[in-house]
């Protein structure tokens, strides 16, 4: 068994614009990222629970093939840069990707 | 075949960048020099406020060696969004620091600057033609006429009409505009294919954000069906792989990108490396949209915030620190009825547990020591440092079950305690409109300098 952030070269979650944040897995490696993607482990069900929101607010759950790279975004809450806001970039929501384990 | 070459110095205009690269790519031959200049992403003030994204001496750093390209070579630079939400004050403030620049360099230089600001019963009357956001919201009456200001992102056409048209330009400086926008409207009209000209403006508006190591500026070398992304210093590398997850950055899905004239598709894209550090695109299609749309910014005030912060290191405390914040709230607001009423409002970030990621934190261990930073907006900035002195004084002071140290709960670093830090904003407007018949940004010829 080994974590997400041991196969992935980058792991991160951005803004795609004041509504979504998105999330970039990449993999520098095309069996690394065949492997990962063909464990199954990332799916709407289990970014959904990992992230304690509605499967419905994740909005797309990807592989693209050409970058070697997985991709989801998510429905953010409340107003980018409002009263309440905890991250203004959406730089920072990426943490709780690095351990998910993936099979051998 | 022709080719046209563009060149970006930086993802963001007042960022700095190699100025000695930049003056090499410039001497080697290029077409355009095209920055962005603005951006959603640091949240709505700038908009609402008017703040521009870095202060006036930034952008005459970076203005300095293009205004002295511009004029010593002849080549264009368009630049968009200017000032960091592209508002027509933004606009003019540009304008001007390159009306000074200009002419402490002895120069004339001719400007177009093209306006976005949009005034809200043009809004009003198209209400109903609103898109909903991706959250399934539609502005009401009340969003837009709460609006400080709104601005729409202008397309392609306003550059390709100032492109096309009697009067030569040296610069032109456009409000908020779609990022990639310049880049199609000057590579559409040298013949090139729009999935083409889409593409080139998605990956150069961010510099050499797709470039290995990231960071400075890109060169593209275009032509009809296909271009080459070169980075603008030695020291970095574009490779298949960095451009292809380009494409993926700061956007909802990697292949299908809507933008105002319709839908760039990179499903069938192939990313070729030409060298040790030049990439060859191709493939890139560009489906037009059958309706003309314009995408609307509008930012509001929504109160005034005052915050302060400070510590808990009491394992007594930290274990009931949501009843313990729920309690201090509560008699914040017997002291302050908005509070309960729900026209102010706190919210309290707290540090080493959840601040970052809120109710969508999967982990949740008790920390040894957190830090709070309390955060509240009032209707106005009087009320919101009255209440914030409350919240302070309760999470200070107030008793909790089993508490040992009465003489007090919290580790303040700041002095003075409680900080005003000005005006709360919103984006109260973040929608397509149907743009159809619509007159937007007007576009006015000055000559600046000498």
């Amino acid at each position: 068994m080994t974590t997400l952030a041991e196969l992935a070269t980058v792991v991160r979650s951005k803004n795609a614009g004041p509504y979504e944040i998105t999330f970039d897995v990449l993999f520098d490696d095309p069996a690394v990222y065949a492997r990962v993607r063909d464990s199954g482990v990332l799916t709407v069900a289990r970014l959904a629970e990992l992230y304690r929101a509605p499967e419905s607010d994740i909005r797309i759950c990807t592989f693209f093939e050409p970058a070697l790279a997985f991709k989801f975004t998510i429905l953010r809450r409340g107003f980018q840069g409002g009263p309440g806001e905890r991250d203004t970039f959406g730089a920072a929501q990426h943490a709780p990707l690095l351990d998910i384990p993936i099979p051998d | 075949m022709s080719e046209t070459r563009i060149l970006t110095p930086t993802g963001m205009l007042g960022y700095g960048y190699p100025h000695a690269d930049f003056r090499a790519t410039v001497e080697a031959g290029v077409d355009a020099i095209v920055v962005d200049s603005g951006s959603t992403d640091p949240g709505p003030s700038m908009l609402g406020l008017g703040d521009t994204l870095v202060t006036e001496e930034s952008y005459a750093r970076d203005l300095r060696p293009m205004l002295r390209a511009v004029h010593e070579f002849g080549v264009p630079l368009l630049i968009g969004s200017a000032g960091g939400a592209g508002t027509n004050a933004q606009v003019d403030g540009m304008v001007e620091l390159i009306d000074r620049l200009a002419a402490e360099e002895g120069v004339v230089l001719r400007v177009a600057a093209v306006y976005a600001d949009v005034p809200a019963d043009v809004v009003h009357d198209r209400l109903h033609l609103v898109q909903p956001n991706p959250r399934g919201e539609v502005p009401t009456a009340a969003d837009v006429d709460a609006c400080t200001a709104i601005v729409a992102q202008m397309g392609a056409e306003p550059f390709a009409a100032i492109l096309a048209g009697p009067d030569p330009v040296d610069v032109i400086v456009a409000g908020r505009a779609y990022d990639p926008a310049p880049y199609a409207a000057f590579l559409e009209r040298r013949g090139v294919d729009a999935g083409v000209a889409w593409h080139v403006g998605k990956i150069l508006e961010c510099g050499g954000a797709c470039a290995e190591p990231k960071g400075g500026g890109v060169l593209a070398t275009v032509r009809a069906d296909s271009f080459d992304l070169t980075p603008m210093s030695p020291g970095q590398a574009c490779t298949p792989l960095s451009v292809a997850a380009h494409t993926l950055y700061e956007k909802s899905r990697p292949d299908l990108l809507p933008g105002p004239a319709g839908m760039l598709d990179l499903r069938d894209c192939t990313y070729t490396a030409l060298d040790d550090r030049t990439v060859r695109v191709a493939g890139s299609r560009h489906e037009p949209a059958e309706r003309a749309t314009v995408k609307l910014e509008g930012a509001a005030v929504v109160g005034h915030r005052c915050v302060f912060i400070g510590g808990v290191r009491d394992p007594l405390l930290i274990g009931q620190l949501d009843e313990f914040l729920t309690r201090v709230e509560a008699h914040a607001g017997e002291l302050h009825p908005e509070l309960a009423a729900g026209d102010a409002t706190v919210t309290f970030h707290v540090y080493g547990r959840d601040a970052v990621m809120g109710e969508r934190e999967p982990n949740r261990d008790t920390p040894h020591e957190v830090g709070i930073l309390g955060e509240i907006v009032a209707p106005t900035p009087a009320l919101a440092k009255a209440i914030c002195a409350s919240v302070r004084i309760g999470v200070l002071h107030l008793s909790y079950p089993g508490q040992k140290a009465t003489a007090g709960n919290l580790a303040l670093p700041l002095n003075p305690l409680d900080n005003p830090i000005g005006p709360a904003c919103v984006f109260a407007l973040f929608h397509v409109i149907d743009a159809e018949g619509l007159d937007l940004f007007p576009v006015v010829h000055r000559k600046v300098g000498a």
